[in-house]
């Protein structure tokens, strides 16, 4: 915890508008620009779904302008085979990247974190202006992929080796195509790197007087754990994208052994390990999911809480559950090589940590029911995502059991039980955290409530639409229906072509109603109606005790000092039903943190 | 909005419940020695796995329905046993249920990679390339030629790269586009990636196992059921991956003996 006497105002308030509102040292201003981002970000990922699915379910038809795209990726309106998979690689590498990566864990945390810690603002200020901009110029990388000769690499966004380093001759995109999207996300891990820096440090150094550790809220602690796992998960992602770059143009083989036959020639590569790829990047790539996910952990229990008027079962145990999985999830990452070649006895070295991990998580979501057992739930859109959250991860995490276990891996490997799979626990779980603080956190951020009517349409429509699309693909998964396919001319998958159909026609209705959440962000920014309050939820953590919107500093003039934990509701002999943390009123629940 | 959402929620579970339960889109028939042992993991993990899914969902549900309507005065009630109680249900529940999930399954996959393949296994070479699969048996000499990278060439139909001119072992290698094999006869399986990464799945026999450059991968199977099977690639290989596909033939010992004779003629 930090002596604030020790620590100067780490940056004057700006005066021009370059300063203010483009490259800012406003921690709050940052996490916006990150929002935006992953919301542009998330229109380019869900309009490319929407182009493969309906390419899944009618592949013959032309989409009209589809040509403007890509005169070769689409003659006559129609996609080609490599320019679905090259859509479908830059739709994974973006959702997974600039949306599940950046909205969750960089907008509100670099927003938040810092409030709910009572800090001014990071102590690297100008490290952080850096990491957005470093981000947005990485997305920039990643978009001008389009634009290279093939355009972008057809790869899947894990771009395994050898297809990845082995250049143009590998296929449509496999040129310039790779070598964009091995430096985009070579860049954005140096802006994850920034990023994670600068939240470990607020949250170890920056707390105010009376915030220990233990009275953190839950999504800081989310954000905090999320940070420490970026800072190492991305430490190995970034150099194997070099090296990876450097099969490209520097005529290196890390990652292509010798003897390699393309069109009847002997590619000019010798001594480099495929395997030596997938193991760099699982190693990253299985932290990655909860990267994605653990920032929604917090930030949906942190709403739960506010909207049930009450704490978690316990505290410590969701922090240490939080924990649990993201330490566990280093030892979890070959459950993706089960069948890559890998040795057989390392497979089920790596089979019974997964299985474990379903043990914390297990945790997380009956301390979440319990909680909500004898709780005074409110519901309004926020709290309606955050179930729906719960939802989606229990879903998720069930059909985990299955993919954990290396002799049922052995059917429904690369098939569409996956693409299910992560689907629900990583894409929409995520996605539904990500709404839930954008209805929650909105009128802090912005000053105007958000439409509570549109925002619960948004969701009934969004929650059963997500299970119209992503129930069937398990289905698809256990009838051996393989993924990365741009078409289904096998016998036995023929069949499973209606299927298809239903589900693009679910994934477009779904993708529509993202439009209600669309309008209702942009017109409650300018036109909605004005927050009541500084605290129009009556919740307890600091947020919530500054000014609406924070100045500058957070704070004002006088910087907060916590007396209390973070969720002291329905305390006995409490003048209100919420006790805020900076609140002097000498009333304590018995479960309080000493 | 809180009620509507409970009955969504509790309509979903079993509306998603209803096509595993009728089958409605099962896994392929099994044709393999080993499968059994597959599907059987694979049916006490739904199992398991479904009755977390309802109970959890339904749970969610009730909760839902019941604490989002609080009168004036209710007070907050603690779920009985508190965290502690349902922190020692998640060890006692899920660890067992994972413990057992983590060794049965162990079991399966032991019987399919842990085992040596028989020594009077057919023993067939299958290679992968953009964009389809060759095998190759050794011939009478039960000996695989050496594969010469440079020589390899599709114009020339030379897909192993065999030099019969000056390997022995090569003269009686038979090089087909589909893999025969015969029933109930274990057959070893030696992969060799010719440029990038692929795979082997045929789901009637419970097989997939990747191709990796550089690195031979061998696997060994029985096939129980005579017929006509479809061998697909699962690892993203081109942009014609989605159409990289072979046929897998189960054969009577005699027929397979027939077509080998057959095969050998046409070299």
């Amino acid at each position: 915890m930090h002596d604030l006497s020790a620590h100067a105002v780490p940056h004057g308030a700006p005066t021009s508008f370059i300063r203010k509102h483009v490259f800012s040292l406003d921690h709050k201003v940052i996490g916006k620009q990150y929002y935006a981002l992953a919301l542009v970000a998330a229109v380019v990922g869900m309009f490319l779904s929407w182009l493969m699915r309906i390419h899944l379910g009618w592949g013959s038809l032309a989409i009209p302008g589809l040509h403007l795209l890509s005169s070769s990726g689409a003659p006559g309106d129609v996609m080609t085979p490599e320019y679905y998979l090259q859509l479908m690689t830059m739709h994974g590498t973006i959702m997974v990247f600039f949306v599940l990566t950046t909205a969750p864990f960089a907008a509100f945390g670099n927003f938040f974190l810092p409030i709910q810690t009572g800090a001014e603002d990071m102590p690297f200020p100008h490290f952080n202006m850096m990491s957005f901009w470093v981000t947005f110029v990485a997305f920039l990388v990643m978009i001008a992929a389009f634009f290279v000769p093939d355009g972008p690499t057809l790869g899947g966004w894990t771009q395994y080796a050898p297809l990845s380093a082995i250049g143009q001759v590998g296929g449509p995109g496999q040129g310039w195509g790779v070598v964009c999207w091995a430096a985009s996300i070579a860049i954005f891990c140096i802006g994850q790197l920034l990023g994670s820096l600068n939240f470990i440090t607020t949250t170890l150094d920056m707390r105010c007087k009376g915030m220990s550790l233990m009275r953190l809220p839950l999504s800081a602690w989310g954000w905090f754990i999320t940070s420490v796992m970026g800072l190492t998960a991305f430490a190995v992602l970034m150099p194997a994208c070099i090296l990876l770059i450097l099969d490209h143009v520097a005529g290196t083989s890390f990652f292509v052994p010798s003897n390699l036959v393309i069109g009847d020639h002997v590619l000019p590569h010798t001594g480099g390990s495929t395997l030596l790829w997938q193991h760099l990047f699982w190693f990253f790539g299985h932290p990655e999911v909860y990267i994605a996910i653990v920032p929604g952990l917090g930030i949906v229990s942190h709403v739960l809480i506010t909207n049930m008027r009450r704490p978690m079962l316990s505290h410590r145990v969701l922090i240490y559950s939080m924990g649990a999985l993201a330490a566990l999830s280093y030892m979890v990452y070959g459950h993706h090589m089960f069948v890559s070649g890998m040795n057989p006895v390392s497979s089920l070295a790596f089979s019974f940590p997964t299985l474990v991990i379903t043990i914390p998580s297990t945790i997380v979501v009956l301390i979440w029911l319990g909680s909500l057992y004898g709780s005074k739930l409110r519901i309004n859109a926020a709290s309606l995502f955050s179930l729906g959250f719960i939802s989606m991860f229990i879903s998720g995490g069930v059909s985990g059991f299955f993919l954990a276990q290396p002799s049922i891996d052995i059917m429904l490997h690369a098939t569409y039980f996956v693409v299910g799979h992560f689907h629900l626990v990583m894409g929409v779980a995520a996605m539904f955290g990500i709404f839930a603080g954008t209805y929650f956190w909105f009128p802090k951020m912005t000053g105007r409530m958000m439409n509570e009517g549109l925002g619960k349409a948004h969701f009934i429509l969004s929650f059963i639409g997500a299970y119209c699309i992503f129930m069937p693909f398990h289905y698809l998964g256990i009838a051996g229906n393989v993924r990365r396919y741009q078409a289904f001319t096998d016998d036995y998958l023929i069949p499973l072509v209606p299927v298809h159909k239903f589900i693009t026609v679910a994934a477009l209705l779904t993708g529509f109603a993202q439009l209600i959440f669309v309008s209702n962000l942009i017109y409650s920014r300018f036109r909605g109606e004005l927050a009541p309050s500084d605290n129009p939820w009556q919740g307890t953590s600091l947020e919530w005790s500054t000014a609406t919107p924070p100045p500058h500093n957070n704070f004002g003039d006088t910087m907060p000092v916590v007396y209390h934990d973070p969720y002291q509701y329905s305390v006995e002999g409490a003048s209100t039903d919420f006790i805020m943390q900076t609140s002097t009123e000498n009333v304590h629940s018995p479960d309080e943190e000493k | 909005m809180a009620k509507m959402f409970a009955v969504v929620i509790v309509l979903i579970a079993i509306a998603s419940a209803v096509p595993i339960v009728m089958h409605m889109w099962p896994m392929p028939q099994d044709i393999s020695a080993h499968g059994h042992l597959i599907d059987e993991q694979f049916a006490d993990t739904m199992l398991e796995a479904g009755i977390s899914f309802l109970a959890s969902q339904i749970l969610l549900a009730f909760f839902v329905w019941r604490f989002s309507a609080p009168k004036t005065g209710d007070k907050i009630k603690s779920f009985p046993g508190g965290a502690v109680g349902l922190v020692v249900a998640a060890f006692l529940l899920v660890g067992t249920e994972v413990l057992a999930l983590g060794l049965m399954g162990s079991k399966a996959w032991a019987a399919v990679y842990f085992t040596a393949p028989a020594a009077d296994a057919v023993n067939i070479q299958a290679q992968a390339g953009q964009f389809a699969f060759y095998f190759r048996y050794p011939g009478p000499d039960g000996t695989f030629g050496p594969i010469h990278a440079d020589q390899i060439s599709e114009a020339n139909a030379n897909f192993f790269g065999l030099d019969t001119t000056h390997d022995q072992d090569s003269k009686d290698d038979i090089v087909t586009a589909e893999l025969a094999i015969p029933v109930n006869k274990e057959v070893h399986l030696i992969m060799h990636a010719k440029d990038v990464g692929h795979s082997f799945y045929v789901p009637e026999l419970r097989v997939q196992q990747d191709f990796v450059p550089g690195l031979d991968v061998s696997i060994h199977f029985t096939a129980t059921k005579i017929g006509r099977y479809e061998i697909v690639c699962t690892q993203l290989c081109g942009l014609g991956h989605y159409n990289m596909k072979a046929y897998l033939e189960v054969k009577s010992q005699e027929d397979y003996d027939a077509w080998i004779k057959q095969q050998a003629a046409l070299q």
